[in-house]
């Protein structure tokens, strides 16, 4: 146990190592979320009037969204990452080390939740910087953080689960901007769900992204309905757990095909 | 453990992608503690399949293989830690510096504090790294990146090392230097080498043994000397101004055994491949029995027998021919 611990650390230590060295990989990512927030901030300022909201300010309403969208939009391109190393050779080479394979899996997932966790918190200190008022205080954000993360996990691994199943670029490019407008706009995002049409309203209530945000909404409320915050956390806490595990079973099948 | 076993032994291993495109077609090898053994054919010929079974990255269809004593298939965890790879694609981490490559290498086989930081320093300068050793390795050259590859599959200290095609893409300068540190780590005691090559000179300079490689199957074994001392006498090659059709070059080749001192004639497209006792005396002879034929000659080249020749003999084809064959696949 205590091996697959320390093998997972180097795992994540080589990977922060990528995050830390080059930092305007990072400061890039930042860049769109920033655009989400003023610029969508801005144009939409009105759209509390028609109440639904739980707040009068739209920018409180707003930075939830854009965190868990971030939080999305970072993770999906992992399988990307994952198939650099496949080109370059890394993969094999961990490969035919004694390194468990969960451990190399695992490296991914703690790399990529402490940089959301991370990519996370600047974003909620921008909206602060912006006006944004967060009455749940410092455990509102805490959770919000959080579900990024577990939503950040799900979709990471199944970025990295399909980079090792179609070794191509174009696919994993395919698929994400199929899924992330869609994903996007069935959600809360931009929009109080009861302002939405009804049918948008159940799509996304089957919608992971919209759980972390529901759930990071509720939490940073005045006063957060910790049912909702628990049932929503469970379930990508559920899913982030099937994807991860998915996602070291994919090894079996990059071996049967290399 | 069975120390007495063969460093590498495989049984007609057997492995098809798809279901549709044979890697394997039934490779047997046996390879002896503390040898060099080379696999040598063209790109695509099964080679690198064969190395990602023995060093537990792919699973075969059906045979089976053992390294260092080990079953692959049933304990591949005790083979990885027996075993050093040293694969084709430079495996290093590019924003990592070949220092932490290194520490990295060796702390995935448990090596740990002042053992790990001297085996680390060991192979830095063992390698001519040392001074390059906080640089990330993206700034390294192509040799040097060959260098640190080779370096970190002997962090552990393996019994049996894989190089597949160590110097493919290196300069001829940075090939000769590996090629001399390939043979000092032969050299050291009980270091098992399995190379995979398509340049015939490597394996010819640097292999104990080699075994030719030809779609899936291995078509002939031996030592280099061996195999080359079997061809007897030298080749002469003769390429044509035109090529030859089918009755052209059946004819042909029946005209060009009739030529006193000729073994062997081998014709396809616009050349002719002749192998003779004394091929600088039966130039003359055979360039005149090419004109009554009627064919117009373009160069003939006398050369010594080569691994070229070889494979040319066992493979039924040429080198070169069998290599455009992939390229065009």
């Amino acid at each position: 146990m205590s091996m697959a611990v320390s093998q997972t650390w180097y795992m994540t230590q080589r990977q922060l190592l990528v995050f830390v060295r080059q930092p305007a990989y990072a400061i890039i990512t930042l860049i769109q979320p920033v655009i989400w927030l003023f610029l969508f901030g801005s144009l939409f300022k009105k759209v509390v009037e028609l109440g639904g909201f739980g707040t009068t300010s739209y920018l409180d309403y707003l930075v939830p969204g854009v965190v868990v969208m971030s939080a999305l939009g970072s993770n999906m391109w992992a399988g990307m990452g994952t198939l650099e190393e496949i080109q370059r050779g890394t993969l094999d080479r961990f490969l035919t080390t004694p390194v468990s394979r969960a451990a190399l899996m695992n490296g991914n997932v703690v790399n990529n939740g402490l940089v959301t966790a991370f990519q996370s918190v600047v974003i909620v200190l921008l909206g602060l910087l912006g006006g944004a008022d967060y009455p749940g205080g410092i455990a509102g954000i805490a959770v919000l953080v959080l579900a990024s993360v577990l939503l950040g996990t799900v979709f990471g691994a199944l970025s990295n689960a399909l980079g090792m199943l179609v070794r191509e670029r174009e696919s994993i490019i395919g698929i994400n901007t199929f899924l992330l407008l869609p994903l996007t706009f069935l959600s809360s995002a931009f929009m109080a769900p009861s302002q939405m049409p009804s049918w948008m309203r159940h799509v996304a209530d089957f919608n992971p992204l919209n759980w972390a945000m529901v759930a990071g909404r509720s939490a940073l409320s005045a006063d957060p309905d910790w049912g909702v915050v628990l049932s929503r956390g469970g379930a990508l806490l559920g899913l982030a757990v099937v994807a991860v595990w998915l996602s070291i079973r994919t090894f079996r099948s990059y071996q049967r095909s290399v | 453990m069975n120390t007495r076993a063969p460093a590498i032994e495989a049984r007609q291993l057997i492995k098809t992608y798809g279901g549709q495109v044979t890697a394997l077609n039934g490779i047997d090898l046996v390879v002896e503690r503390g040898s060099v053994f080379g696999l040598l054919g063209p790109n695509g010929a099964g080679k690198s399949t064969t190395v990602k079974i023995l060093t537990t990255l792919a699973r075969p269809d059906s045979g089976s293989a053992t390294v260092a004593g080990h079953d692959v298939l049933r304990h591949p965890d005790r083979v990885r830690r027996a075993i050093g790879v040293v694969a084709q694609g430079s495996g290093a981490d590019p924003v990592a510096t070949g220092r932490e490559n290194l520490r990295l290498q060796g702390r995935l086989y448990g090596l740990k504090g002042a053992a790990l930081d001297r085996r680390v320093d060991e192979l830095l300068d063992r390698f001519t790294l040392t001074e390059a050793a906080r640089r990330p390795v993206k700034g390294y050259s192509g040799g040097m990146r060959r260098r640190l590859d080779v370096a970190l599959g002997l962090v552990h200290r393996p019994e049996v090392l894989f190089l597949d095609e160590p110097t493919t893409g290196l300069d001829p300068e940075a090939r000769s230097a590996m090629w001399d540190e390939i043979g000092r780590l032969a050299a050291d005691e009980g270091l098992t080498i399995l190379l995979t090559t398509h340049y015939l000179e490597e394996a010819d300079r640097l292999a104990e043994r080699v075994a030719v490689v030809d779609r899936g199957r291995i078509v002939v074994e031996g030592t280099p000397d061996a195999l080359k001392g079997e061809l007897r006498g030298d080749a002469v090659h003769v390429e044509l101004r035109e090529p030859l059709g089918d009755a052209g070059r059946t004819l042909l080749t029946g005209v060009l055994r009739d030529v006193p001192g000729v073994h062997e004639v081998l014709a396809d497209g616009h050349r002719v491949s002749v192998r003779a006792d004394d091929g600088a005396a039966a130039v003359p002879a055979l360039l005149a029995a090419l004109e009554r034929a009627g064919v117009k000659v373009a160069t003939a080249t006398v050369a010594r027998p080569s691994l070229d020749d070889v494979y040319l003999r066992y493979a039924g084809r040429r080198y070169s021919d069998a290599e455009d064959l992939v390229g065009a696949r």
